[in-house]
């Protein structure tokens, strides 16, 4: 390549340096978009914005690092263990408190679930500390990075990327090409007509919570190797998240999952160009689509 | 009715005097009483090394001192400044105003520390900063009220940044959490290296709080091709970024120099990720007789985590603090906080956590430092067996010389 | 049930409790428009300012009050318009870092710094309006939020704020250039006169018969547009000028305390001022004092707890959403059937 020009190669250069960052921004964005679903799929259902899905992200992660330590029970069972366990205690939050909202203002949802999130995180860090436990990446995905060519990935962050994708994808399917679906999406647009035909839409209702909560435990115990678990690890994450969810538009699943991950490369890019604001460039960028259009990318007006 | 609503609407008003005393009532207190507050973390980002642990510590250091038997009450409170300048002001001017508090130890984070640092010095009581890190303190901005006690910025890089320059580490690159601490850190490390003839590459700077992916800080540090990379920054941040380095490999052909990292974050890291670590403290339990006496008399009081070093900061500071006012007299050292940080500083210190000691002009604690290196999982006899010494930096060397420090109480 | 036919359009503690509002009584024309229990209210809070002082901390006092302002101010927006904002402490915030920089570094006098905050405060609050009443509900309430993160993470960053550190040890200052203010007992009038001043200020904007379209617009929205009114431009206005009063609340509070810090712009003290008003009553005119000193003096006396405020407050949270919808003062209102 001796004939390029200083421009062209000062060009390449600067892509083999980003390439490696826009890869570690699609792991982020997998966290986005897993969490985002999460929202999307309360939202869409309940109407409630779940301002506690951080606190069952990071209880997610806790409660797999109980299994390993208390119960002995690995990375693989915590995987499908622990979303069960924080599915079950989103239902009981949906039947004793959430439940008595949906007749009120969807604000009065946002208020109690930001209550239920400072409860949660207090506890926790009453408990554990706020430093932080370990918690390691399972043998088969831990050892040598993977070479990609222009970066050395880590084996586990790679899973993390198919997993989220797999997850998403699932998700999508279930609710666009299933019969329960089908049911779920005709209970959004007109609940006592599909009452009216013998669906029990309160249940569907309670297990839709669970759903999106067990979502955000998922999240959390594939965040748990990779971060250290502690009690605001959720915290951090719901704020981007929300404007995430902005950006994409409340109404689509599709859109939080395409909205999370693309983010999370624009972050990814914002770190090798002036890595100060990659901590804003979201909200730069919630702002200057709500400008354009104010239901979100992929949101109806 | 009219009674009724008029009853109703007076407990409304009055709502803000429920569980609030008269304010100056502490005031009329006894003079043999000496109070002493511990203003800290208890629960943030720094609780695991400091916290309830600096609590229990001050509390041992009072039954250890003896006044008690001289007919000296101790009375110990306790903060939670939540890592919040304002909150650490705020409760600082109200234990000195209307608890009577004669001395604040402890003090988590740089930016709490100064706000105290300004308080005690307006109402002339006593700051003795155990885990704040800025060498500031006793540097641009020190006071003669108070005493910084456990070690600072300047002593940490010095210690670790040393010894790493003198192991060939001449090329550095630094990721830095974008705030006071981090660029203190950063600029007496940057200034140690090149004193010793080492370059730095160049740093990154990650916003705090709130990171906790710090990959593409290590991918960036990764591309510098420096020898070493250094973590300037502290508590999870440091857990994340040293847990984050060993997954992409960064250590195969780099060297990480975690900056502050104390015995908490190495457990909490767990030996697999943190072996090998070279770090810098002024205080590990299985150091000497003495330091595992201490521990022992501690750790029933911390959930079965040992003493950190700023736990046994605040148990050094409080017995000295205690030994020089009753040496003076309570009502004499409850009168200036300056006159007794002059008997402070005019006394040797001795004790179990740093051995004997004293405290400089400029308000600067001094005792050795210590040069550790983490055992691998295989080394390691026991739980919190955690430490090889390396190297122990003499007290006379582990600290900025008083000249170079700026502080206006030398005089030359 | 999710169904979207039964939910109420705002949230006004009247209109939430399925018929409510017929049993309050029409406001009885008072004095400069307070209701007589309003009235009495008022007095007895005039009697607390000027007794309070002497029997607890003037410290404690004034740092209650800036947030009693600052609560205040918010309830304009989710009282009145029936707006929840979950990003006012970026008002409150740049407030308190402008007057904080005003005073210290330019030497300004401490009336001017908190106007200036005050102005700083509005003028965020213009941008930040004008994207965010584009969006209603739940959607308004996140893009406030966001915006305000964005605020926290420029705070952070630019250098006069001096990142963790904040602005430290600000100069109370001369008032007016003559009077001086380090004694506590001569700051703590002024504050007082400060909250008075900005507290029928407020009153005085809702019985207005601008208060009186916004009300219209939390009430019905489709009607007020088709009445000819231009709604936006009236949530616009009501927004700037609930940001401008937070930012006069928080230019005070880091006069007074001396210290102005990203704790003033994080999204938890957004959080805080909601707690406040929700608990002290949504669209009550005491309420957010009341609410304000119920928090402050909570933080305050559970300080030595740690991690237990979080879990109190949000215990609160949980407590008013579910069975205390109308607060404190909205519950006295509605047993002794007044207005407050």
């Amino acid at each position: 390549m001796t004939g390029n020009t200083p421009l062209l190669e000062e060009i390449l250069f600067q892509l083999e340096m980003s390439a490696p960052q826009i890869a570690l921004g699609l792991v982020n964005g997998a966290f986005y978009a897993l969490l985002s679903l999460g929202l999307a799929v309360i939202f869409g259902m309940l109407n409630v914005i779940n301002f506690a899905h951080g606190a069952q992200f990071m209880m997610g992660a806790f409660v797999a690092w109980m299994l390993l330590n208390w119960a002995g029970i690995p990375y693989w069972g915590a995987l499908i263990l622990s979303p069960l366990i924080v599915g079950a205690f989103g239902v009981v939050l949906e039947k004793t408190m959430i439940s008595r909202l949906y007749k009120l203002d969807h604000l009065y949802g946002l208020l109690l679930t930001f209550g239920l999130a400072l409860i949660i995180e207090g506890l926790f860090r009453n408990g554990f500390g706020a430093s932080g436990l370990p918690y390691a990446p399972p043998a088969a995905l831990s050892g040598a990075p993977v070479d990609l060519g222009f970066m050395l990935m880590p084996k586990y962050r790679l899973w993390v990327v198919v997993a989220a994708f797999a997850v998403c994808i699932a998700t999508w399917l279930v609710i666009e090409k299933t019969r329960l679906g089908a049911y779920l999406r005709a209970a959004t647009e007109n609940a006592p007509l599909v009452q009216a035909f013998g669906v029990n839409v309160p249940r569907m209702v309670t297990l839709t919570y669970a759903a999106g909560v067990a979502l955000a435990a998922l999240a959390g115990v594939l965040a748990a190797p990779i971060y250290s678990v502690n009690p605001g690890m959720g915290s951090n994450f719901i704020i981007v998240v929300f404007a995430v969810v902005v950006i994409g538009g409340m109404g689509s699943i599709l859109g939080s999952v395409i909205t999370g991950f693309g983010l999370g490369l624009v972050e990814g890019l914002t770190r090798v160009v002036y890595p100060e604001a990659s901590a804003t460039v979201i909200f730069v960028i919630m702002a200057i689509v709500l400008l354009a259009r104010p239901a979100g990318l992929f949101g109806r007006a | 009715m009219t009674i009724d609503r008029r009853t109703l609407l007076g407990g409304a008003a009055a709502l803000p005097a429920i569980g609030a005393l008269p304010w100056n009532s502490a005031r009329a207190q006894a003079n043999n009483t000496l109070k002493i507050g511990v203003l800290t973390d208890m629960s943030g980002t720094y609780r695991d090394g400091c916290g309830p642990g600096s609590v229990a510590a001050v509390r041992q250091a009072v039954q250890d001192s003896g006044v008690t038997g001289r007919n000296i009450q101790v009375e110990v409170l306790q903060g939670d400044h939540q890592n919040k300048p304002d909150v650490a002001s705020t409760i600082a001017r109200q234990w000195i105003d209307r608890d009577g508090v004669d001395v604040i130890i402890d003090v988590a984070t740089s930016s709490c520390a100064l706000a105290v640092h300004g308080v005690v010095r307006e109402k002339n009581k006593i700051m003795l900063n155990s885990t704040g890190a800025t060498a500031d303190l006793t540097g641009s901005a020190c006071t003669p009220n108070t005493i910084h006690w456990t070690y600072d910025t300047w002593m940490l890089a010095n210690s670790t940044g040393g010894a790493m320059v003198k192991a060939g580490g001449d090329t550095w690159y630094f990721i830095t959490a974008d705030y006071a601490f981090g660029h203190a850190l950063e600029r007496d490390t940057t200034s140690l290296v090149q004193k010793q003839g080492g370059r730095v590459l160049g740093s990154v700077r990650h916003p705090f709080p709130g990171t906790t992916d710090f990959s593409s800080f290590l991918l960036q540090a990764q591309q510098s091709r420096a020898k070493v990379v250094g973590l300037a920054n502290a508590g999870v941040d440091t857990i994340n970024s040293v847990k984050q380095a060993a997954e992409f490999g960064l250590t195969r052909r780099q060297k990480l120099a975690v900056l502050l990292m104390i015995i908490s974050d190495v457990h909490s890291l767990g030996l697999n990720t943190a072996q090998g670590l070279v770090l810098s403290e002024t205080y590990y339990w299985d150091l000497n007789d003495r330091t595992r006496n201490l521990a022992n008399k501690i750790k029933g009081q911390l959930n079965g985590a040992m003493p950190t070093m700023w736990q046994a900061g605040c148990y050094s500071a409080a017995l000295h603090y205690l030994k020089a006012a009753a040496d003076m007299g309570v009502a004499q050292a409850k009168a200036s906080g300056a006159e007794t940080v002059v008997r402070m500083k005019a006394m040797p210190t001795d004790d179990d956590a740093f051995g004997p000691g004293s405290i400089r002009q400029d308000g600067r604690k001094l005792h050795p430092s210590y040069l550790f290196e983490v055992k691998a999982p295989g080394e390691s006899k026991g739980p919190w067996d955690y430490y090889k010494l390396v190297r122990t930096v003499p007290a006379e060397e582990a600290f900025r010389p008083m000249a170079e420090g700026g502080c206006s109480l030398v005089r030359t | 049930m999710a169904s979207a036919t039964t939910l109420s359009p705002d949230l006004s503690p009247g209109a939430s409790q399925g018929g409510a509002p017929a049993a309050m009584p029409p406001a009885a024309p008072g004095v400069f428009g307070f209701t007589r229990a309003q009235a009495v209210a008022l007095l007895l809070l005039i009697a607390a300012l000027i007794a309070c002082p002497f029997f607890l901390y003037p410290q404690f006092l004034m740092k209650l009050l800036c947030f009693a302002l600052f609560a205040c101010a918010f309830n304009l927006l989710i009282g009145y318009v029936g707006l929840l904002s979950f990003g006012h402490a970026a008002y409150f915030g740049m407030g308190s870092y402008i007057a904080a920089h005003a005073a210290k570094v330019w030497g300004l006098t401490p009336e001017v710094s908190i106007l200036l905050g005050g102005v700083v405060g509005a003028l965020f609050g213009l941008v930040f309006g004008w994207i965010a009443i584009r969006r209603a509900g739940i959607y308004f309430a996140m893009i406030t939020l966001a915006l305000a993160q964005m605020v926290y993470f420029f705070c952070l960053q630019a250098p006069f704020t001096h990142g963790e550190d904040g602005i430290q040890s600000i100069p109370r200052g001369m008032l007016f250039g003559v009077i001086d203010l380090r004694a506590d007992m001569s700051m703590y009038w002024f504050v007082a006169g400060l909250f008075l001043i900005g507290f029928l200020l407020i009153h005085r904007i809702i019985h207005s018969p601008f208060g009186q379209v916004l009300t219209a617009i939390r009430e019905n929205e489709p009607r007020a547009t088709s009445l000819g009114y231009r709604t936006d431009d009236y949530k616009l206005v009501a927004f700037v000028l609930s940001a401008g009063i937070a930012g006069v609340a928080g230019g005070a509070k880091a006069i007074t305390v001396g210290i102005a810090t990203l704790t003033d712009v994080h999204w938890s003290m957004s959080g805080e001022v909601v707690l406040m008003t929700l608990l002290g009553g949504l669209g009550t005119l005491f309420g957010p004092v009341i609410g304000a000193a119920a928090v402050v003096s909570m933080q305050t006396y559970l300080a030595p707890f740690g991690a237990w405020v979080t879990i109190i407050q949000g215990g609160i949270f949980v407590l008013c959403v579910l069975a205390f919808r109308a607060g404190i003062v909205g519950e006295i209102a509605r047993m002794l059937r007044v207005k407050l």
